[in-house]
């Protein structure tokens, strides 16, 4: 009896350590295709000089903020102080628990998956307010007040967005949702087709939720210097970064997840069903994560009355309308109630 | 395992409740109230009640203590004068707080759960429905009525809170997007064929 539990949860360790660990290999890639994407449109080289085409860039810059001294300043509330990076990178990394990398490949596969992932990227504030309010100075708590606005504003669009999406699929496990997307049309059969409107919603606030440009009024440097992270320096800035990015893959994996069919192949022929789920999913992250760093690359910075704007006044009455449209569609479709 | 959980969720639940009340900085008082919603949610979870537990978080801990947090940070206590008046005001705390613990002791020690209770509350869900489904099933149609009528009581409130803080100002200048929208190339620039050595 020990025994088995024992081993459950060896077996739950062992999972969630080779996921992290895949998942910081990925991200440190996923890093050298966002600066290489951004360096193509500004027809610079980016990263080339350590390792092999710039291949190790990313594991040279992790050494260096390790190997730095963190910097502490003198009025700082030094517990919270620490305490932010280390919230925002777990948090982060926390919400990969649930998501299917293939058909069973989930360490958590919750009934509520989709719950357990909203709640943990509301939860990724906290990280932003702690760290700019603990900075005790005045830049870094401007932009922890901003960043709180604007990713409590965008959830509620966000929310919207994964209702429909769940009164389509029927239910809250995100390994159902994929397969409620397994029909025999293939790609033509995804969610992003029927709910094109709440799949551009969503990327848009997912740009929105995880501060990337055209939305970092977090850290916009004209006018905020570096925004929350001003203060930060060595591994407690690298943990604020990798928390972003991971935030970022996270919202990638969900745009799969929910619009772009999981692990399915585009059509269900023979060369294309061959290929191992994960491949794909591993894939069509990598193809929304592009369109994230392209997003970075060529739109100029909203400006923060225009960011609130877009999320209550566009956003939310659109994807409020669409949830009642997709529910009386699918009530008078007589497709309600699948599952 | 779930015992060892029950108790870890409980012990820091309780703990970081006490740290709510006793620490110094109201910020971190805020802080330690998320850590018991957080372990209020683990709590949730072993009873079984999944979507209780991620609604805790996303309600709670998402957007109502992220406003406290708002709200605390931007007051600039004097956290010296704050404790001024501590040694005048404990007795008649010191009064309350004994009343209040004196009623909960004799509620608690005269509890008799109702027969057959412990029995429907051990099994609340049949196989092969999901929490959330089940909940929902009753909510949209059971206690359909009751639903729509707590949604109109926060309805009001959120209209009341808007209504409260809404002002117009004179003289303000507001950016008015609908006339920047319709800014085009055509009525904002103007092309001017400057010769050369001559000005324009």
């Amino acid at each position: 009896m020990i025994d088995g539990w024992l081993l459950n949860l060896l077996l739950i360790i062992v999972k969630s350590v080779v996921l992290t660990v895949a998942l910081l290999i990925y991200l440190a890639y996923a890093i050298y295709i966002d600066r290489k994407v951004w360096a193509a449109v500004q027809l610079r080289r980016g990263p080339n000089v350590v390792g092999p085409w710039g291949l190790l860039q990313s594991f040279a810059d992790m050494l260096k903020f390790v190997l730095k001294e963190p910097v502490i300043p003198d009025t700082a509330n030094k517990g919270v102080f620490l305490l932010a990076p280390f919230v925002t990178a777990m948090l982060a990394v926390a919400a990969w628990a649930v998501i299917p990398v293939a058909d069973g490949w989930a360490v958590a596969d919750l009934n509520v998956g989709i719950l357990y992932i909203f709640a943990i990227s509301s939860l990724g504030v906290y990280g932003i307010i702690m760290g700019g309010w603990a900075s005790n100075s005045k830049y870094p708590f401007l932009s922890a007040l901003r960043s709180a606005a604007q990713m409590v504003s965008y959830e509620v669009s966000i929310g919207f967005v994964i209702i429909t999406v769940l009164l389509c699929a029927g239910s809250l496990n995100l390994t159902e949702i994929v397969r409620a997307q397994d029909t025999q049309y293939g790609i033509l059969g995804w969610y992003w087709l029927r709910l094109l409107p709440m799949f551009v919603i969503f990327f848009i606030s997912a740009l929105a939720e995880t501060n990337r440009p055209p939305f970092d009024l977090v850290e916009a440097e004209s006018e905020l210097v570096a925004g929350f992270m001003i203060e930060y320096s060595a591994t407690p800035y690298m943990l604020f970064m990798l928390g972003e990015y991971v935030a970022i893959l996270t919202m990638c994996a969900l745009l799969t997840i929910l619009f772009f069919g999981g692990w399915l192949p585009p059509a269900n022929i023979a060369p294309l069903t061959l290929v191992p789920g994960a491949v794909w999913f591993v894939l069509k992250v990598t193809f929304f994560f592009f369109f994230f760093a392209m997003v970075k690359a060529f739109v100029p910075r909203y400006r923060y009355d225009q960011l609130m704007r877009l999320g209550w006044k566009v956003f939310l009455p659109i994807s409020l309308v669409m949830v009642i449209l997709v529910a009386a569609v699918l009530q008078f479709a007589g497709s309600a109630g699948a599952n | 395992m779930a015992v060892a959980f029950f108790y870890l969720f409980s012990a820091v639940l309780i703990a970081s409740a006490f740290a709510v009340i006793v620490s110094r900085n109201p910020v971190h008082s805020v802080l330690y109230l998320i850590l018991a919603f957080v372990n209020g949610a683990g709590l949730f979870l072993l009873a079984g009640a999944e979507f209780l537990a991620m609604i805790l978080v996303v309600v709670y801990v998402g957007a109502v203590a992220v406003l406290f947090l708002f709200v605390v940070m931007m007051l600039d206590v004097d956290f010296a004068e704050l404790r001024q008046g501590f040694t005048k005001y404990l007795p008649i705390g010191a009064a309350v707080g004994a009343v209040v613990l004196g009623e909960l002791g004799l509620v608690a020690l005269g509890w008799q759960s109702a027969p057959g209770a412990k029995e429907a509350a051990a099994a609340p869900i049949a196989a092969g429905v999901s929490n959330t489904a089940a909940l929902g099933q009753l909510l949209y149609t059971k206690y359909f009525l009751f639903f729509q009528a707590s949604a109109l009581v926060l309805l009001t409130a959120m209209i009341g809170a808007i209504v409260l803080t809404l002002h117009h100002r004179p003289g303000v200048k507001r950016q008015k997007i609908e006339e920047q929208n319709a800014r085009t190339r055509d009525n904002v620039i103007e092309i001017k064929k400057v010769p050369s050595r001559a000005g324009v």
